[in-house]
């Protein structure tokens, strides 16, 4: 758990990015995507764990350190909405905490995955309004979900992570 | 040992020579054989396997075997077939409507309620009771084992087990195998986190449940001993871990039979021999591919290809093949793979357009299939089933001592 006091750090992201303000807090939070940046402090009660905020140019970053060890990582535009999650950790998050008001178009995408073949293997949802990728094995899961339309202009879709 | 090593460099040099100067355009491609392939016949620590579409026929690159569950300490047993090996997973798991001649015990929380399990798998999730029975698989026997029933209609699956959006693998068409038999690195399949309790700021992740006669399950901490285990651990000897054993394949057939060894270094059948350790403290070694490191790793028998992230651009089939590659020559590809004990090695392995290989429809075993792994950004290969053709793969499980040190980990 890297929660530290409150205070501020800098750092780079590399060429053409500013400076970060990474502030450190110790309060519990989760998110959902789509929603507005309040529906993190809205969702606090469900996880205990440290919250940092990484202003990014564009946007920001509000990680979450839960006390499973899961890392979520919410991606807030300017206008203070959650455009996109990712998460990594040794066990497999609430889908529906991260992805809010998408569950069931996700949900719905995963039902309808009848592949000719059974597979075992990485899982993708690609649709327009959402994509979801959900990858790793059993005690080490990663993914990310994000909507296109939603995505501030200059923000890659390998910065989220 | 350093012989083998040059050897087995000079066997991907020729082989990578080889598939230069053969072209990459046809959908048969050159495997290379690592220097340790053989595959045992015979042995109370064997067990026959087979890569061969499973009972549904529609199981690309899957080997099964059979298994045999008996009330413990009787002779009322069933022989399940058709049992998925999973070196990604631990713990027995068979369809609840595969189970038609023998009634297991049920497992009881201290409270006297049944125990119940979820498990999420990448894609669907397992719930079921957790039952107890005596495990045969080859000449092997484990007593009292811990093992998951499939079955969504004895408990009622509760909110947490379906809050990945996956489907429920249980039945014969989701599972498309009669069960799962894992036979990973993990000595159970949840470890000491389950037997944390289950509250606020907890980090167990709530797998196990105690269900009440009436009302909804609810999550509990389960002991160690209590948990769904690798049934190698309880057999009496030879569990230390396993090797899966299967005959080199080039291109694409019906059937390919191996065997699934149990032991490393208990007997004359399943020594290390020239193998390479890459130890896996973390359960993942360090794959690097196309000049990117992906510490998160692993050799996985149960993912059935290569799963790996596209930097290249190689090209993802699209329809009912989405999800795997499709590109339009075979490609001949290199990795080199590193154990936290710094050993490495190089990995010659090849990809075919996956729409072309699956037209066969006879075709359930293939040695050149392969897939994204979702983003370019996440942190692992996955060595699926297609890697273990022509190669014998050692797995040690964490804790256990072998003659090449103790587990967790992978050797071939």
């Amino acid at each position: 758990m890297s929660g530290g006091p409150a205070g501020a750090v800098k750092s780079s992201l590399g060429a053409g990015c500013a400076a970060l303000m990474i502030l450190f807090f110790t309060l519990p939070a989760w998110a959902s995507l789509g929603g507005d940046v309040s529906t993190i402090q809205a969702d606090q009660v469900h996880m205990q764990g440290t919250r940092r905020m990484i202003a990014a140019g564009p946007y920001t970053v509000h990680e979450i350190q839960a006390s499973n060890r899961t890392v979520v990582r919410e991606y807030v535009s300017a206008d203070g909405k959650v455009f996109a999650v990712a998460w990594h950790g040794p066990w497999f998050p609430d889908m529906g905490q991260l992805l809010g008001s998408y569950f069931e178009q996700y949900q719905a995408a995963m039902q309808m995955q009848s592949s000719t073949h059974i597979v075992r293997r990485p899982v993708s949802v690609n649709q327009p309004g959402l994509v979801v990728q959900i990858g790793g094995h059993i005690r080490a899961f990663s993914g990310r979900a994000y909507v296109p339309e939603m995505l501030p202009s200059g923000v890659r879709v390998e910065d989220i992570q | 040992m350093k012989h083998l090593r040059i050897l087995a460099i000079f066997a991907v040099a020729l082989a990578v020579a080889f598939s230069s100067s053969c072209g990459g355009g046809s959908s048969k491609s050159t495997l290379t054989n690592s220097p340790t392939n053989t595959v045992a016949s015979s042995g109370s620590n064997v067990a026959p396997i087979s890569v061969n579409g499973g009972p549904m026929g529609n199981y690309v690159d899957a080997a099964f075997v059979s298994v045999t569950v008996c009330v413990p300490g009787t002779s009322t047993c069933q022989t399940i077939d058709d049992v998925l090996v999973d070196t990604g997973s631990s713990g027995l798991r068979i369809l609840s409507s595969a189970l038609t001649t023998v009634m297991l015990p049920q497992q009881k929380a201290p409270n006297g309620d049944p125990v119940a399990e979820c498990l999420t798998f990448l894609g669907s999730f397992t719930w079921g009771p957790v039952e107890t029975a005596d495990v045969q698989i080859g000449g092997e026997k484990a007593g009292s084992v811990p093992i998951q029933v499939l079955s969504d209609t004895e408990f009622k699956i509760p909110s947490g087990c379906t809050s990945s959006g996956f489907h429920s693998a249980d039945t014969l068409s989701t599972l498309g195998a009669n069960g799962i038999v894992g036979v990973g690195l993990f000595a159970q399949d949840c470890g000491s986190a389950c037997e944390q309790p289950v509250q606020a700021g907890s980090i167990n992740p709530g797998w196990y449940y105690e269900c009440p006669s009436s009302g909804t399950c609810q999550a509990i901490a389960v002991s160690l001993a209590q948990q769904v285990v690798n049934p190698v651990v309880l057999f009496p000897s030879d569990n230390n871990g396993v090797i899966i054993e299967l005959p080199a394949l080039s291109g694409a057939t019906a059937t390919v039979n191996g065997s699934l060894v149990f032991g490393i270094g208990t007997q004359s059948n399943n020594g290390l021999g020239g193998a390479t350790i890459y130890t896996a403290p973390g359960f993942e070694f360090t794959t690097t591919f196309n000049n990117h490191a992906y510490p998160g790793s692993f050799i996985d028998s149960g993912s059935n290809g290569y799963f790996f992230a596209d930097t290249t651009g190689i090209t993802e089939c699209g329809g009912n093949e989405a999800g795997f590659y499709c590109p339009s020559t075979t490609l001949n590809l290199q990795a080199t793979n590193q154990g936290s004990n710094g050993a490495n090695g190089t990995v010659s392995f090849s990809v075919a357009d996956a729409a072309t290989l699956f037209t066969n429809v006879s075709d359930k075993a293939f040695s050149d299939l392969g897939g994204p792994t979702s983003s370019s950004t996440v942190n692992y290969f996955d060595w699926g089933l297609p890697f273990f053709f022509g190669r014998n793969v050692f797995n040690a499980i964490e804790g256990k001592s072998t003659p090449g040190g103790a587990g967790p980990y992978w050797a071939y």
